[in-house]
């Protein structure tokens, strides 16, 4: 009898152990790709990488500005474009929980979630760069806006449903009209949800190359014309790490530095900032 | 003076109603726009895919052999790419999701270290797919070319293992958060039942909540396989890109998404860009039908 116990006892530790164990080796590849980047990259940013555009194959030196520039324009004005039509789009599904038109669009807000970057990619291919004739930065943010909706859209939606229906409707009873509740009383409570929600779909975004491949397809040159190709920091990664160049490597680990400890960042920023709000409310 | 007063107030309210049909209008017409996108993106995949599914039948997804410049397409290689990579890292994520989502679930819901393990998880799945693909290609690929000497193997370092690897870091973080959801929803009673029993705490795991979450734990299995056959860009640099039917796990090969990344700009005729826009509109469909299954039986779950 005791020796059954002791036997199921120590089971029970070793299964513990094993788990933990198993649980952390998770860390391992997150700390050494940061280790790894940070020390590859470190060594490459300078002023002239941050300030030149990349030389030809040959030459050593230059910079990476037309990416940086690039990925902020590209991603600004998809948020631009995403924003508003997500948060109104979380609006409406937590107003209306039921009815056949909600049930849909929740339907295809999910099934967007799910479509692979790459499909998404082809789609505004021929929805704008088919019909204009020439790749642009304008139809990568549109891809990349696609790809912001259902996480803006959740999120908006998840954090609107958690507020009291009483604010709404002593807003309603002061006989403030409709839009000017919901503007004014229920997005304002749920203003750390729906930032975090913003911040999250950025960083989701500012990383992704493969809607972009077929959009803004990447320059060489510095662009700031929305309606012609633009390079973005994950274009440049991908195109310059797959190439046989060390001197283009060199540009892609900075690059891939600095993108790295961007989406980071963001990522860090949306989890303090959310916590903070929290505590207001 | 009152009279200007009332107009004045008149005016305003009017106004106010106008704005207010306005907005409920803007916000259904919001609503409509998401079904419009949704099917905009697959009637664009049909229509565009017409002139493959038209010369090539359906024996395209069986064809053996793809190659553009004789105008021979067979997806046969992709697909048999794809399901290897992904079934490949979902076998080998499971260990660690489930050691996580127990951990994190059951172990140590709270404290630093479950705190630290849960901001990991969160960053892990935040770190863009290219610079995966960018550490695969550089650190990755000659570790396997290693092992692949060891094992005497042809040492490509490149293809479907590596590209599994790579795919099992990036999809652990998805099963792993959600099978910690389910796991923290088992009811306390239960376990502490099995407790009062005399269970120990790796019997309470196996035998309560194991199979409580079990249907939850599955859900979250299918949402990683979604994400892992629609993963593109990592997969692009390490796979090999090669139209061959891989001959061994360590063979170099070509996922569906990765061909569409590599090929797409270059197809220069109609059937050839068709046939391309036909894998996507597959992986669509697929990813699509795997998301709504796994979120359908979340929804059971949760609702329980």
């Amino acid at each position: 009898m005791q020796v059954r116990v002791k036997y199921r006892v120590v089971k029970s530790k070793l299964a513990q152990a094993l788990i933990v164990f198993l649980a952390f080796v998770i860390t391992l590849p997150l700390i050494a790709i940061i280790l790894y980047i940070f020390k590859e990259g470190i060594t490459k940013i300078n002023w002239t990488f941050l300030t030149h555009i990349p030389k030809p194959v040959g030459e050593s030196g230059g910079g990476i500005v037309n990416a940086l520039i690039g990925s902020i324009l590209i991603v600004f004005s998809a948020s631009v474009m995403a924003v508003p039509v997500g948060i109104l789009c979380g609006i409406y599904l937590s107003e209306n929980k039921t009815g056949r038109l909600s049930y849909w669009s929740r339907l295809c807000v999910d099934v967007l979630q799910g479509v692979p970057s790459i499909v998404i990619g082809i789609v505004v291919y021929f929805w704008i760069v088919k019909p204009i004739g020439s790749f642009s930065a304008i139809s990568g943010s549109v891809a990349l806006a696609i790809m912001m909706l259902p996480i803006l859209i959740r999120s908006t939606e998840e954090t609107l449903k958690l507020i009291p229906f009483s604010l709404k409707e002593a807003g309603l009873a002061l006989g403030l009209p409709y839009h000017r509740v919901i503007l004014k009383v229920i997005v304002p409570c749920g203003m750390s949800g729906i930032l975090s929600g913003i911040l999250l779909s950025v960083a989701r975004i500012a990383g992704e190359t493969a809607p972009l491949l077929f959009t803004a397809f990447g320059n060489p040159y510095l662009n700031t014309n929305m309606t012609k190709p633009m390079q973005s920091l994950p274009l440049l990664i991908f195109n310059y790490a797959t190439s046989p160049y060390d001197d283009w490597h060199d540009l892609a680990w900075g690059a891939a530095l600095i993108l790295l400890f961007t989406v980071l960042l963001l990522n860090i920023i949306t989890k303090l900032t959310t916590r903070k709000w929290n505590v207001q409310l | 003076m009152t009279s200007i007063a009332g107009t004045k107030r008149e005016k305003n309210s009017s106004g106010q109603i106008r704005a207010e049909a306005l907005f409920k209008r803007t916000l259904v017409l919001i609503g409509c726009a998401m079904v419009v996108l949704v099917l905009g993106i697959l009637l664009t995949l049909v229509i565009e895919s017409i002139p493959s599914l038209k010369s090539l039948g359906l024996k395209y997804l069986w064809g053996k052999t793809w190659d553009p410049v004789n105008n021979v397409y067979g997806a046969f290689p992709f697909l048999l790419g794809t399901l290897l990579t992904s079934f490949l890292a979902l076998i080998i994520s499971i260990p660690f999701s489930f050691a996580i989502a127990i951990y994190l679930g059951e172990y140590q819901p709270k404290g630093w270290l479950s705190n630290f393990l849960k901001n990991t998880v969160e960053l892990i799945a935040a770190v863009p797919s290219v610079i995966y693909g960018f550490w695969g290609l550089i650190v990755l690929v000659p570790m396997v070319r290693t092992l692949e000497i060891k094992l005497g193997v042809l040492p490509y370092g490149i293809g479907i293992f590596t590209s599994a690897l790579i795919l099992t870091i990036m999809i652990i973080p998805y099963s792993a958060s959600l099978g910690r959801e389910m796991i923290r929803l088992v009811p306390s009673q239960l376990k502490e039942a099995a407790y009062s029993l005399g269970a120990t705490r790796y019997e309470v795991i196996r035998s309560v909540v194991l199979p409580f979450t079990k249907s939850g734990l599955f859900a979250g299995i299918l949402l990683s396989l979604g994400r892992a056959l629609g993963e593109t860009m990592a997969v692009t640099m390490v796979i090999g890109n090669t139209s061959l039917i891989p001959t061994s796990i360590f063979a170099p090969g070509n996922t569906m998404a990765s061909v569409i990344a590599n090929e797409f700009t270059e197809a220069d005729h109609t059937v050839y860009l068709s046939a391309l826009i036909e894998l996507g509109l597959v992986l669509f469909l697929v990813t699509v039908v795997i998301n709504m299954v796994g979120k359908r039986i979340i929804k059971r779950f949760t609702n329980e």
